[in-house]
């Protein structure tokens, strides 16, 4: 039995894994059921069954109220941080071709954490108000997330960028913006600073359809991209010398790739804080499931980090209710351990 | 690699200069900051003490903070020098190595649950916390088929540092009093440390600068190469082992007293090799010294930049350090 599908048309033609196929379709149905278990649990409960009708526009007005305003929105933003930071993870794995690379490296969060505490604490009046509306937040966390990744990629530029200098500037940068982000916590109030502290730890609670709408956009633009670039990304990933010998502009590709990382990260954490984990563990647990080339890896890789957020937020939300623990905490708790497993079992 | 300075009566002369440099930053250490010193209030503070503020300040703050400054600066620089040693990775530091989070950790979970809050117990549970850190990271990159490997160390520490991270977060999110009261604790500071805080942990780490010297021909045959030094019959087994221990032992005990400092443990082994050449038995005790000029000129250069408030040491010794780590980053021939 063959292992693909092909499907041809005249000018293009095309390889399913069937294996890849059905993951995805099987990932995709858990997806959604837990995203009705999400919905359903909460203060108020909803049997799943209601839960399942009110998301597809049948049920009664309360339940409806209490879905479509407070739980949908987090459930949608949980879902797509999550696989947009899984995805920006595959991609910079495959760009910097170390399965220890995740997009917390090339100073992302840090720079999108620094970026959001000075906000919290600058714009914060001496009554713990903000002074300017909460809604500019993601906007600050977002251009901060994109300086620092310039800044590290430029400062990693010595004739083109190896991957290995990359990581070096980037490790370096992330303590330092971490040590800016302390200085801030402390200069400004303590309000301020249990502010900051639940946005750097990564947390869903009280988005709205608004942050949705801020989210959304990044992460539809970059999967058609994404699907036009996967084949350069396996190249990528066979080394400089023999990407270059098979014709491709290796710097160029790897600043382009490295923009769409920036994007879809930088997107995530702006929205939902610095969640951490998911874009090391969510590719790891997908090219155990797929293997690793880059055509399975990446919707695999996506779902599975969406749904890694999405559990996470639904367990942070119940489990020691009526206290909200920050899905980045799960995800955290999770997650190290899972990799120290990998350590453990992979040769070095 | 041979450093710029050849001859060894010169070696000999600089590190005299390097420790008079230390001593007088020291005092300048004691009279410099908000509160207005002089020298000769400095000095009567010990001689003819009156009990006045300018003393009390002398006697009970500065002193103390310069000692624990000089004290810490030296026990971190040596740990980089192991640490890059055994891991032979130069960006190889404590903060790596998850010491200090494993610290951070500790000392924010004796906070929220068993409530503590003075900053004598924080010290144990700190020498604590990070004793068990470094030991997990060390029984983490070691376990496994092939044993410790340099890179499997790495990145053991790197992700038991993230993992101790986030729980600590997760921690103060839901606890606003243990936030107020870690925050200050959890940038890295030597101010308001007396010096019983020291006293406790200063045997540990003088003993672990003196093993830390006898194992610099150890150190200089292990840079070779794990497998060279074993083909020269060193037990690499056991000297990475006791090796470790000095590594947690100087580590746990700087971020005990001071809380985590970053830079220092990265950037002095740099700068002391690229004076002295990459010998150990000149590498050790040059990095102490100028592991410590460099937090004790951190720690007065700290208290001027936002007078009169001051910026956690931490910060400071973060700002100075990463234009060097860059340096050493984009130097490095990496493949």
């Amino acid at each position: 039995m063959n292992k693909y599908w092909i499907l041809r048309s005249k000018k293009i033609s095309f390889l399913l894994d069937k294996r890849v196929f059905f993951l995805t379709l099987l990932l995709c149905i858990i997806t959604i059921l837990v995203m009705i278990v999400s919905s359903s649990v909460g203060e108020l409960h909803i049997p799943p069954l209601e839960a399942a009708k009110t998301l597809f526009g049948f049920g009664s007005e309360m339940n409806e109220t209490v879905i479509q305003k407070f739980r949908l929105p987090r459930i949608l933003i949980a879902f797509i941080a999550g696989a947009s930071l899984a995805l920006s993870g595959a991609i910079l794995q495959g760009v910097i071709r170390n399965p220890l690379a995740s997009p917390d490296m090339i100073g992302i969060s840090t720079g999108a954490g620094f970026a959001a505490v000075t906000f919290i604490t600058m714009f914060s009046n001496k009554s713990n108000a903000l002074t300017v509306s909460i809604h500019y937040l993601p906007v600050f966390a977002f251009i901060g997330a994109t300086i620092a990744a310039l800044f590290i990629y430029f400062l990693a530029w010595k004739k083109g960028v190896s991957p290995t200098r990359l990581v070096l500037i980037g490790i370096g940068l992330m303590a330092a913006f971490q040590a800016l982000t302390t200085l801030m916590i402390i200069l400004g109030p303590i309000y301020a600073a249990s502010q900051a502290t639940i946005w750097l730890t990564g947390s869903v609670n009280g988005v709205s359809w608004q942050d949705v709408n801020g989210l959304l956009p990044w992460f539809i633009l970059s999967l058609p991209v994404l699907a036009v670039l996967v084949r350069r990304l396996n190249v990528q990933e066979l080394g400089d010398e023999l990407s270059t010998g098979l014709g491709v502009n290796t710097n160029r590709e790897r600043f382009l790739f490295l923009m769409i990382c920036t994007a879809l990260a930088g997107s995530a954490v702006a929205f939902s804080g610095a969640i951490g984990f998911v874009g090391l563990i969510g590719p790891h647990i997908a090219r155990r499931l797929v293997g690793s080339s880059f055509g399975g890896l990446l919707p695999v890789s996506g779902l599975i980090g969406g749904l890694i957020v999405l559990i996470a937020d639904l367990a942070g939300r119940t489990l020691f209710s009526p206290l909200e623990v920050p899905a980045g905490v799960f995800t955290a708790a999770v997650g190290a351990p899972y990799f120290l497993y990998l350590l453990f079992k992979t040769n070095g | 690699m041979n450093g710029i300075i050849h001859s060894t009566r010169l070696k000999i002369i600089a590190l005299f200069v390097g420790m008079l440099l230390l001593c007088l930053l020291m005092a300048l250490s004691v009279v410099s900051g908000y509160t207005d010193t002089s020298w000769k209030t400095a000095i009567s503070a010990y001689t003819h003490f009156d009990g006045s503020n300018a003393q009390i300040i002398v006697k009970t703050s500065r002193v103390p903070r310069a000692i624990i400054g000089a004290v810490i600066g030296v026990s971190l620089a040596i740990s980089g020098v192991i640490l890059q040693a055994i891991t032979r990775n130069p960006i190889a530091s404590p903060e790596f190595f998850g010491i200090n989070a494993g610290a951070g950790f500790f000392i924010v979970a004796a906070v929220t649950f068993l409530g503590i809050s003075s900053l004598q117990q924080f010290m144990w549970i700190g020498f604590l916390g990070a004793g068990i850190a470094g030991i997990s990271v060390y029984a983490l990159g070691s376990a496994g088929r092939e044993g410790l490997t340099p890179i499997r160390l790495t990145l053991a520490g790197a992700v038991m540092a993230a993992l101790f991270a986030s729980l600590t977060q997760g921690m103060l999110v839901s606890n606003e009093k243990a936030l107020e009261e870690v925050l200050f604790w959890l940038a890295g500071s030597v101010e308001g440390r007396k010096l019983e805080l020291l006293a406790p942990v200063l045997p540990y780490l003088v003993c672990s600068w003196i093993g830390a010297l006898f194992l610099a021909r150890q150190l200089n045959t292990f840079s070779l190469g794990e497998d060279v030094a074993k083909g020269l019959g060193q037990r690499t087994g056991a000297f990475k082992l006791l090796a470790t221990l000095l590594v947690i032992l100087l580590c746990g005990g700087s971020v005990a007293v001071a809380g985590p400092i970053a830079f220092i443990g990265v950037v002095v082994p740099h700068f002391a090799r690229f004076l002295v050449g990459s010998h150990h038995g000149w590498v050790i005790p040059y990095s102490g010294v100028i592991g410590g000029i460099l937090l004790v000129a951190a720690d007065i250069a700290a208290r001027f930049i936002i007078m009169p408030d001051e910026v956690p040491v931490g910060v400071m010794t973060a700002i100075i350090g990463t234009p060097f780590f860059i340096y050493i980053a984009r130097k490095g021939k990496f493949k």
